[in-house]
């Protein structure tokens, strides 16, 4: 694999081609947040919060780390005023799903976030999408999905699947970010999986 | 249909169809585009043919069903040929009329003519009504004159030349020079120069490339891309075959919206005459170039007119978009390098080749060339469909073309570029429209919506209506959009409803920032552009709205109340009688009162209070006036 050679927060670094700015980060021990990132997973891109500013000569932007292949000679700054305050921003945007998830918090805490700023949202999940993703890439399983679109975006698990294979697995679950998805699974699985609905109708 | 194997074969057959039209022979064309079917053009079009067939004229006298010829308003339009007499707004009882009319081409029928509104005059020809008069229609002009279901159509007006030309004359890197110095940028939104993206395909290294047509027009009131693929559908194929041979592709796209059902048949039924004539397929025109075209319908999600996402769509996954720090030109459908560009681009390309790009760059302005169609809408007396040369300003447009803003309201803004476009205030109408020019006001030339507004629209209202169109729409994969807009949706909600507080401005503009700089794709990143331009041009109002309480538009239903003047109110009984809560009070020569209480602000004592005594008002940000003691109610004038 060819060398590439980037500065990230004025260290050089040494990063793969085809790797992103996050993962020449990450191997460097530069910490960036991140929250719909996964190491066994395609990266996502939804959460924004490892934005950083990358550029070359005298032209920077704003670019998402874990998706930006790394290039030759790219200067990238992982913090800055607008940065911060983007990341801020949204974590606040976060908090008006999950006000009490701990790994929010703590970031929270961070960037100065308040979690009172938006009005809040019933729901808790903040679709970044790593049960789903999760399930389908790692697993193979498929058994929860995204329904809808946009602000009526739902996790839902497939009853004929999750009935089968949920019970053995279960590994989603310390993923969430915000504990909804133990909620979603207990409230399906009541609703659900209950061995009423799960009779075959033909054996009847 | 005989496949066509060489260049001049195209000619033979072009000569034949064109030797075999009888020029003097009356031709009918009537619109029967989307718009004028919803006016009633089948049933015009139904009674023309049992007509000349009444009257014994089928000799004499056909129909051509043609594309929209742009001035919908106006819309069922007849055009007679060859003396081109011009009848707007026509229905089945003038049909007769019409068909008796055109063999005897001197009888001209006064009352369907255009009037001009200034001079009272009646005018005969389209070309000089003044919405046709003042536009350059090079790439939508044909749609008048040509039957969208006929190839021989096409093929009679030089249709396919520039293919013909292309294939056996020009290199590919030909072909992508005279893109190139033609200057034509994308027509759909961003405005990147076509020849650059090509030129970018052509030169991966991939051996599979493709060409993508985009037709998945969603923006609020705009509708350009689809009457250019209902009414000349051959002309867009003609430039993605032109491209694809540019490029080195053999596979095209035509993504289009699946609630355009007349555009799907067009394009398919072109697509299939274009195969059995041989200008698509195998070795098109023994030149040795093979090229096949699909047509996929789109759901029905905003978002998938974005470029990736509608790639991603056509892989058949879910619509969202994706990263483009590559861009798609080098790796986009399939990971493939693709072309992806709208309708109208595709349908500018024949022109270029045909009359060269030394000719196109003569047409617009120093960073925009070419013509565009603009969907001229909202408070504007002409509302169609309408193409002029870039760099004409918005006041030509408006007042020119459009005719102005009627019932005699003042003008307040204009809003271009689609739902992520921004309002253009009027010290503005004097602006040349181009792409730099309508982004530096803080608006984008966008596909080419154009919506007009008058003095009663609340600019705050606008926002709010167009951020909760784009809420909709996201697709709720990144978060500055998704759960930006849904924020900022509630925050200008609240204000139209007179619940703004201190501080909203500031987090709009705060949720603004993050959505333009976070968000994955340009629906978000320009989503905040309604807002973001009506603050810059219309700040007063948002203040009125949130410290005063009042909409100085008196548009906002939470935000007035309806009252009687006592001094003016005849106790005609009129509201009374209509209020649908019957929250009026009042009998006869009894000044009527509006119970605040039961009042919905439904504003139908307004609507139906006659003009003569004008006696409802609406009232915002200030006190209703105490009611008429009881014992002065009675009306003894």
């Amino acid at each position: 694999m060819n060398e590439i050679l980037l500065q990230i927060d004025g260290k050089e670094i040494t990063a793969g081609e085809g790797q992103t700015v996050l993962e020449a980060a990450q191997g460097a021990g530069i910490s960036i947040p991140t929250l719909c990132h996964h190491e066994k997973l395609v990266p996502y891109g939804g959460c924004r919060l490892c934005i950083v500013e990358a550029g070359s000569g005298n032209s920077s932007k704003l670019v998402v780390s874990c998706v930006y292949p790394v290039e030759r000679n790219l200067v990238v700054k992982t913090h800055s005023e607008k940065i911060d305050r983007i990341r801020k921003t949204i974590l606040e945007l976060f908090l008006a799903h999950a006000p009490n998830s701990a790994e929010l918090q703590r970031m929270a805490q961070e960037y100065g976030a308040d979690k009172n700023r938006f009005e809040k949202e019933a729901s808790f999940c903040i679709h970044c999408g790593l049960c789903v993703r999760y399930c389908a890439e790692v697993k193979k399983l498929n058994a929860v999905g995204f329904i809808d679109r946009g602000i009526r975006k739902e996790i839902s698990f497939i009853p004929e699947i999750a009935s089968k294979e949920c019970h053995d697995c279960m590994e989603c679950f310390p993923l969430c970010p915000t504990s909804w998805l133990q909620a979603a699974f207990v409230l399906t699985e009541g609703l659900a999986f209950s061995a009423d609905s799960l009779q075959d109708p033909s054996k009847e | 249909m005989t496949r066509l194997t060489t260049p001049q074969e195209l000619e033979k057959i072009r000569k034949d169809i064109i030797s075999k039209r009888n020029p003097d022979k009356h031709c009918i064309t009537l619109c029967c585009g989307s718009a004028c079917i919803a006016s009633g053009s089948e049933e015009v079009g139904a009674g023309i043919e049992v007509e000349i067939e009444n009257q014994g004229l089928i000799d004499e006298v056909e129909i051509r069903k043609t594309g929209c010829h742009g001035f919908c308003e106006r819309g069922p339009i007849i055009v007679n040929h060859p003396d081109k007499t011009s009848y707007l707004h026509i229905k089945p009882e003038d049909v007769s009329e019409i068909v008796s009319q055109a063999v005897n081409g001197k009888k001209i029928i006064d009352r369907l003519l255009y009037t001009d509104p200034e001079t009272d005059e009646k005018i005969i020809h389209e070309s000089e009504i003044p919405f046709y008069k003042h536009q350059k229609r090079l790439v939508f002009g044909s749609n008048g004159s040509i039957d969208p279901k006929s190839i021989n159509d096409y093929l009679a007006i030089n249709g396919y030349s520039a293919v013909s030309k292309v294939l056996s004359g020009m290199t590919p890197e030909d072909v992508l020079d005279e893109v190139k110095k033609s200057e034509l940028r994308g027509r759909g939104g961003g405005g990147f120069p076509a020849g650059i993206k090509w030129e970018g395909t052509r030169n991966a290294e991939e051996e599979i490339k493709y060409v993508i047509v985009n037709a998945d027009e969603g923006d609020p009131g705009a509708y350009m891309d689809r009457a250019l693929l209902e009414g000349n559908p051959h002309s867009v194929l003609e430039g993605l075959i032109i491209g694809a041979y540019a490029i080195g592709s053999h596979e095209g796209y035509i993504y289009v919206r699946q609630e355009y059902p007349l555009a799907v048949e067009n394009i398919n039924l072109a697509i299939r005459q274009a195969e059995e004539y041989g200008l698509l397929g195998k070795n098109i025109l023994g030149s040795g170039f093979d090229f096949f075209v699909k047509v996929h319908q789109g759901a029905g999600a905003f978002v998938c007119g974005e470029s990736t996402a509608l790639m991603t769509a056509l892989e058949g996954r879910v619509g969202e978009p994706r990263p483009k720090y590559v861009r798609s030109n080098i790796k986009g459908l399939w990971d493939k390098p693709s072309v992806l560009n709208n309708v109208e681009t595709w349908a500018n390309v024949p022109l270029i080749i045909n009359k060269g790009a030394d000719w196109y760059t003569q047409i617009g302005t120093e960073s925009s060339k070419g013509t565009k169609i603009f969907s001229l809408v909202g408070k504007i007396t002409n509302t169609g469909l309408v193409e002029v040369p870039m760099g004409m300003t918005l006041r030509d447009i408006i007042y020119k073309i459009g005719g102005g803003i009627p019932e005699g309201k003042k003008f307040k803004a204009v809003q271009t570029g689609g739902p992520s476009g921004g309002c253009i205030p009027g010290d503005q109408l004097d602006l040349p429209v181009g792409f730099d020019e309508l982004t530096q006001a803080g608006s984008m030339m966008g596909s080419g919506g154009m919506i007009v507004m008058d003095e009663d629209t609340c600019m705050v209202d606008v926002a709010r209506y167009f951020i909760n169109f784009l809420t909709d729409e996201s697709c709720g994969k990144c978060v500055p959009c998704r759960e930006g807009l849904r924020q900022m949706n509630k925050i200008l909600t609240n204000i139209t409803e007179g619940k703004g507080k201190e501080g909203d401005i500031e987090l709009l503009e705060v949720l603004s920032e993050t959505a333009a700089e976070a968000s994955l794709c340009a629906l978000g990143k320009s989503a905040p552009n309604p807002f973001m331009s009506t603050l810059q041009y219309f700040r007063d109002e948002y203040e009125a709205h949130i410290k005063d309480k009042k909409c100085p538009s008196l548009y906002c239903k939470e935000m007035i109340n309806y009252y009687i003047d006592p001094e003016k109110c005849n106790a005609c009984m009129i509201c009374f009688k209509k209020c649908p809560v019957n929250a009026i009070d009042g009998e006869k020569k009894k000044i009527h009162i509006i119970d605040q209480e039961k009042c919905t602000n439904c504003g139908t004592c307004f609507e139906v209070c006659p003009e003569r005594f004008d006696a409802v008002k609406k009232l915002s940000g200030e006190p209703l006036p105490s009611p008429v003691p009881e014992e002065e109610r009675m009306i003894t004038r």
